[in-house]
This record gives C-alpha cells, structure tokens and sequence, in this order.
C-alpha cells in the first residue's frame, strides 16, 4: 500500500511551485533561485505573492507574473494576487553559490560582485566559464538580453556571456 | 493599486514630474532603437538596442506610478496620446543625426539622468524614492558606455575630432532644455519632491565640463564665482507642450502597430 500525499495550496507547496518556474531567459535559474519572490502570504484559499524586477525594461516580467499565476492557481487556490516591490532593489548579489554553479554549467558567467563604483567592479578578474581561465576580455558591457554582457576568452579562444552585475 | 499622496505634495505637479521623467525616457529610447540594424559596428548595435529597451522600461515605471496616482495608463500614454501632449524636453526628439550627435547626446543625457536620480533618491515621496533608486542601477552602464565613446572619438582622427563637436556645437544648448522649469516646480521644491531643475543643472555641468574638455572638445561655458554659467540659449518649451515637428513623425511611428488594432492584445 503507497501513501498518497494529495498537495494542498499552503505556504511550503506554494514556495515549492514558484522554484519550478525556470527564468525564460535563464532557464537554468528558478525565480526562487533568481531571489525575484521576495514574499508569500497565504490567507485560507488566498495566496498574495511579492516579486522583484530584475532589471526593468526586462520583456519577461509580465511572462513570469502570468506564470505564478497559473501555476498557483493550478496548485489549488482560488485566488492569486501578484504585487510588484521596487524597494529594496533588487541586486545580483542576491544570487546564491548554487545558482552561480548553475549559472557556470550553463556557460554564462556568474556576476561579480558589485563594488564601490561599476568600473571597479567591471575590472574584477572574470572567468570563463568553460575552461575557467581568467585570461578573458569585455567584449562589450550589453548583450543578447538586458542581463548579460560579452566576453572572450584568450585561452580557449570562445566568446562568453556573462550576467550583469547589478 | 491606488497611492496616496501626502496633502503638502502637489499631485498635479507631482504628475507633470513623472510625465515629463517617462516622456524623455521614451522618446529617447524611441531614437536608440532607431541603431537598431544601422549602428557603424555590431557592439554598438547591441549597446543601443538594450539602452532603448532599458529606457522604455525606465518610462514605463514612471507612467505606472503616474497611473496609480490617477492617471492614464502607460499604453494609454505611450500609444494613444496626441504627439502634441508629450513633454519631454526637444533635446530628446531629434533625429538621432550621425554617430557622433547620437553619442553626444546620450551622454549628455546620461549625465543628466545621473543627477535628477540621485537627487530624487532623497525625494519626499517614497514611490519616487525607490523608482530613482532602482533606475540609477542600471543606469550607470548606460554613462560609462556614452562616457568612454566620447574620450575615445573626441580625439582619435582629425575627421572624430571635426564631427565630436560640431554634435556638441548643436546639442549643448538642446541640452540644456532638460532643466526647463516645470509648471508648479516651486511647490515640489517647497514639500521636497525634489530639488528644481536650477541646482542639478548646475551639477551636470560640473560633471560634464571636465570630461568634454578632457577629450579635447570645447563647451561655451565660463566658470564665475565657483559655478559655471554659460551664455547658450537653451532650447526650452518642451515641457510646455510646445513640440517640433520630428516628434509627430517619431510619434506616428511608434503608434503606427498600435493603431492597426486598437486595444488589441497579444
């Protein structure tokens, strides 16, 4: 005889749900992982999530908002309100060592992180996240999407990209 | 979700602020993704179409607050509005002109969003507060990218050098239209809003007279009893309402898909 758990909609499953949302920019990357759930609150059959943009201009915002949504709703709650918090703002330091190794399996560089001023922190060695040598350039400060930058790598003779720190 | 304003702020003037804000952030993002496909190099191309996209989400947050203060809705004000309503500063909706205006500009621009959000980083009212501080972040890869462009082409060939400033020539007094007075400035000034368009004028040119004459190119400003002045007549109106021409087309351009379906959704 198997015990069959049936999930309920609580606090703890609601949590676990939102870590399979994969960013669709970084599918390696939960939005747990990426620290954008700042909050959830659950009132009986009412779930009330808080989110952080990453970076503003970023096109996925409404996808994800339309994402925990759905998959909240999907868990069994009748009502889902999702709320955007600007403050604290959010920061790429947030990001774990796990998600950074994640990041590097995926072969973009995790971001640095962030110093006094952004020239400093752009001079920071960076590794490419293939061979893992620091014999690496900025080949430009923007990228692919709003959260990534370009670099090469002189030892294995690749580009790379790398998140942006923020 | 509706916000509340304190009864010593202003609302009118507190929304002509976030308009104007949202207004120069989306006309000139409008302008950077005009290099999208057309820049002189491919890392220019993609610098460009991500400071468009980062100044359009820049605009869209200053509209959503000004909606949650009772306004129109950032799609409403993006896509329905009458070109003739906008108030962002001239400076802004220019052609984007040759490379050279195009850097001179951003970086003038640049600059003088660096001011107005530290300032409005200590502003009396907390939505103002935290948009600054969360736009400031990202705006700073946007100033070192316009910042290093300009030392790199201010003097690098005779033919850089001639085309750097004659964009500064033409760009310096549209720039100056940024810190037009805005109707009602006095009473933000007074509940700490922010602090008048007067002393962060007076900080750009403090940043930006070092890093110009550095690159070897030439401002028409004086330095007299410790603060610069300059005898350029700025190109104001804007922030009235009193716009040019090239916005209409720049207006109709960015309407035109909207218009095909009005209210339409994805």
């Amino acid at each position: 005889m198997v015990d069959v758990t049936l999930h309920v909609p609580t606090q703890e499953t609601a949590w676990w749900v939102l870590g399979e949302i994969s960013d669709p920019e970084i599918p390696v990357l939960s939005l747990v992982d990426l620290k954008v759930i700042r909050s959830v609150n659950v009132e009986g059959s009412a779930v009330s999530v808080e989110m952080t943009p990453t970076f503003l201009g970023c096109p996925a915002l409404e996808y994800m908002k339309q994402e925990i949504r759905e998959k909240l709703l999907a868990l069994g709650f009748e009502s889902v309100n999702v709320e955007l918090k600007l403050s604290p703002a959010w920061s790429s330091d947030l990001l774990s060592e796990d998600a950074r190794e994640k990041l590097r399996a995926f072969g973009v560089a995790p971001p640095a992180l962030r110093a006094a001023t952004l020239a400093e922190t752009l001079n920071k060695p960076v590794a490419c996240p293939f061979c893992k040598s620091y014999h690496t350039r900025l080949e430009s400060p923007f990228g692919p999407t709003l959260c990534r930058q370009i670099f090469y790598c002189e030892q294995c003779r690749q580009s790379f990209e790398r998140f942006k720190t923020l | 979700m509706p916000l509340e304003v304190p009864t010593d702020i202003p609302k009118e003037a507190l929304q002509r602020l976030l308009i104007a804000l949202a207004d120069d952030e989306l006309v000139l993002g409008h302008r950077d993704s005009e290099w999208t496909g057309h820049s002189p190099i491919l890392e220019e191309d993609i610098a460009f179409s991500n400071i468009a996209q980062d100044e359009i989400g820049h605009a869209l947050l200053w509209f959503t607050i000004n909606e949650q203060l009772g306004g129109k809705s950032p799609d409403w004000m993006g896509f329905e509005r009458n070109w003739k309503h906008f108030t962002c500063c001239h400076f802004t909706a220019f052609p984007k002109g040759d490379f050279a205006y195009t850097v001179v500009r951003q970086y003038l621009f640049d600059v003088g969003e660096q001011v107005r959000l530290k300032n409005l980083s200590t502003s009396s009212f907390p939505p103002l507060k935290e948009a600054a501080e969360k736009i400031i972040m990202e705006e700073g890869y946007h100033l070192m990218h316009s910042q290093s462009l300009l030392e790199r082409l201010g003097d690098a060939t005779e033919e850089s050098h001639k085309r750097m400033q004659a964009a500064i020539d033409t760009a310096f007094p549209q720039a100056l239209g940024m810190f037009e007075e805005l109707t009602g400035e006095d009473d933000l000034v007074k509940a700490a809003v922010f602090s008048g368009n007067e002393p962060l004028k007076e900080q750009w040119l403090e940043h930006i007279v070092p890093v110009i004459t550095s690159a070897s190119l030439e401002l028409p400003v004086e330095k007299k009893n410790g603060t610069f002045t300059t005898d350029a007549k700025a190109d104001e109106g804007g922030r009235k309402g009193w716009q040019k021409e090239h916005l209409k087309q720049l207006v109709e351009d960015l309407q035109t898909v909207y218009k095909m379906s009005p209210g339409g959704s994805w």
